[in-house]
């Protein structure tokens, strides 16, 4: 069962990956194929667990001020900066359409 | 217009920034104003490396407010990622309670005055649907000039209780109605300051329309709300252009639509990206978050890292629905002012105060806190805190007129000059501008002599 190029669409606007070729698509659905053997295992009446940190105790701090005040560093690998700010562009730019931008996923 | 009538839905989507020292999961401090960037620590600009650790005065304060809205509590709720891209999202998602939040099935009653008029009040309750814990996002500035976005992160992290009301409303003055009472629950409670000016309380409405009988039609969402007036101003902007827009033949688009206050009317928010996808996952970092009540309290653990059920309910402070009865019994005064007094930040406290220092009944005294001191407060614009004429002056005033030492007209001048703050007392007006009843029956017959001498001589 192929991924569809609308999936595949859909994950490279959502994730911004690239995948380049056929090779690039081969490998999702190599992985996606590995993953599936789950299904095999019969999971009937079994709580799903989706941690393995389910037992662990979740640490719980105290509502006090520890951290901050570091704004020289936090800004030193800023590539922009306007008075302490940090610069970005004035909005999302959202990856063009399948039928407007240049992909290999087009020919499929 | 048309002949079948329609039915307003009204559904509401609260952020309430909780009030504690430190974020969500970090220990940067949570401030208002602050040098950009000052109050940032490595987690909340999600440098590699950071991991997240939960503050425990955010899960008390979701508790208190979970209780508060009669919910359930979940003693096991989960944290999970959101997911988008946004500049002010350093993480490219944000931590919040999608599967189990930590309180579900609660309700809210509030009160609406029927046709304007204070004396005739109905009650009315919402659904609310979960309360779950997150994280807020910085702050974006958009320099449209220049073409770009500044991002201050001081924001970034803050905790925030989601309250998701049910869309048991169905118009703009029901849901200015339920969010004014929450208000007052979250101050009173404190778990949030929840001052809508300064972006403790955010409000998104979910609008839509549709026939009795039929089922409910497409929803926008509206936001960019930044008070409880423009709330309901756009929600009943929204009923009506959408009630137009289908009797004219059109359809409703499922989006998002921002409020202008300026124009009054609601208008698409650029979506050029379409319907979100957030890919919600668990948060591996976090394991669930156990709560736990008297029954299930665990004999030997560390007592900081244990919160009880019980404990915080037993000492939940009377909630303002609470108060107002208590008002209304102890002072005989009417529902309505009970409102009026809760309404104004430190007026029931003020009414209190001054019942206690004076012989008049609370009865009367409500008149004189209502109709002249509040009344002279919104005149100026000034807070309780902020009044010229403290309790202790105004119980004195109120003293003289009810030992009859000076008539009501006389009272009122007095207050009026009261406001002034020049530091004098209400005897020394009293004298001062020669204001005192005149009781000696002698003294009053000869006045009305000369009157009458007077009259006969023209």
């Amino acid at each position: 069962q192929k991924v569809s190029v609308e999936v595949l669409d859909h994950l490279e606007h959502l994730a911004l990956v690239d995948f380049r070729d056929s090779e690039g698509v081969e490998r999702l659905q190599k992985a996606i194929q590995f993953a599936d053997q789950l299904h095999e295992v019969n999971t009937d009446g079994v709580e799903p667990m989706d941690s393995v940190l389910e037992d662990r105790c979740l640490y719980l701090r105290e509502d006090d001020v520890t951290e901050g005040n570091c704004t020289k560093a936090l800004l030193e690998n800023a590539r922009e900066k306007v008075e302490e700010y940090f610069v970005a562009p004035p909005g999302n730019i959202p990856l063009p359409k399948l039928e407007e931008r240049e992909t290999f996923l087009q020919g499929s | 217009s048309s002949l079948a009538p329609w039915i307003p839905v009204v559904g509401l989507e609260i952020h309430a920034q909780i009030s504690s020292n430190s974020k969500l999961f970090s220990g940067s401090q949570v401030q208002f104003a602050a040098p950009p960037n000052s109050l940032v620590s490595f987690f909340d600009a999600s440098l590699p490396g950071t991991l997240p650790v939960l503050n425990r005065r955010c899960v008390e304060a979701a508790v208190m407010t979970g209780l508060a809205l009669n919910c359930s509590i979940n003693k096991k709720s989960l944290f999970d990622r959101k997911h988008y891209f946004y500049a002010d999202l350093p993480a490219g998602y944000q931590i919040t309670q999608q599967r189990v939040p930590i309180a579900v099935n609660g309700s809210l009653s509030y009160s609406l005055c029927i046709d304007n008029k204070m004396s005739q009040m109905v009650t009315k309750t919402v659904r609310i649907k979960q309360i779950q814990l997150e994280q807020d996002s910085g702050k974006s500035l958009h320099d449209d000039t220049r073409s770009q976005t500044l991002v201050d992160l001081n924001r970034a992290g803050v905790g925030l209780m989601e309250v998701v009301m049910e869309p048991d409303m169905c118009c703009g003055e029901e849901a200015a109605a339920a969010v004014r009472e929450l208000q007052l629950i979250l101050q009173t409670l404190g778990s949030s300051q929840a001052v809508m000016a300064e972006g403790q309380l955010r409000v998104d409405a979910n609008v839509s329309v549709h026939h009795p009988g039929e089922p409910y039609g497409v929803r926008t969402e509206v936001k960019n709300i930044n008070s409880i007036r423009f709330l309901a101003k756009a929600i009943d902007y929204e009923i009506q252009r959408q009630i137009e827009e289908l009797e004219n033949g059109g359809t409703i688009l499922n989006e998002t639509r921002a409020f202008d206050s300026k124009l009054g009317c609601t208008v698409p928010m650029r979506d050029k990206e379409g319907k979100q996808d957030y890919r919600f996952m668990p948060e591996p970092n976090l394991p669930p978050l156990i709560l736990y009540d008297a029954q299930s309290l665990p004999a030997n653990m560390n007592h900081q890292q244990v919160i009880n059920i019980d404990w915080i309910h037993e000492r939940l402070p009377d909630l303002p629905s609470v108060k107002r009865e208590k008002l209304v019994e102890q002072y005989g005064i009417l529902p309505e002012h009970s409102f009026t007094l809760l309404n104004e930040d430190g007026l029931a406290e003020f009414f209190e105060s001054v019942v206690e220092q004076t012989q008049m009944k609370p009865k009367k005294v409500i008149g004189w806190i209502i109709k002249d001191l509040l009344g002279y407060l919104k005149q100026h614009s000034l807070t309780v805190k902020e009044s010229p004429v403290s309790s202790f002056l105004l119980a004195d005033l109120l003293n003289l007129l009810e030992k009859k030492e000076i008539s009501s007209t006389a009272a009122k001048r007095v207050l009026a000059e009261l406001w002034k703050g020049e530091g004098k007392t209400p005897l020394e007006i009293v004298k001062e501008q020669k204001l005192e009843l005149l009781r000696d029956q002698k003294e009053l017959e000869q006045i009305c002599q000369a009157v009458i001498d007077g009259q006969e001589n023209e």
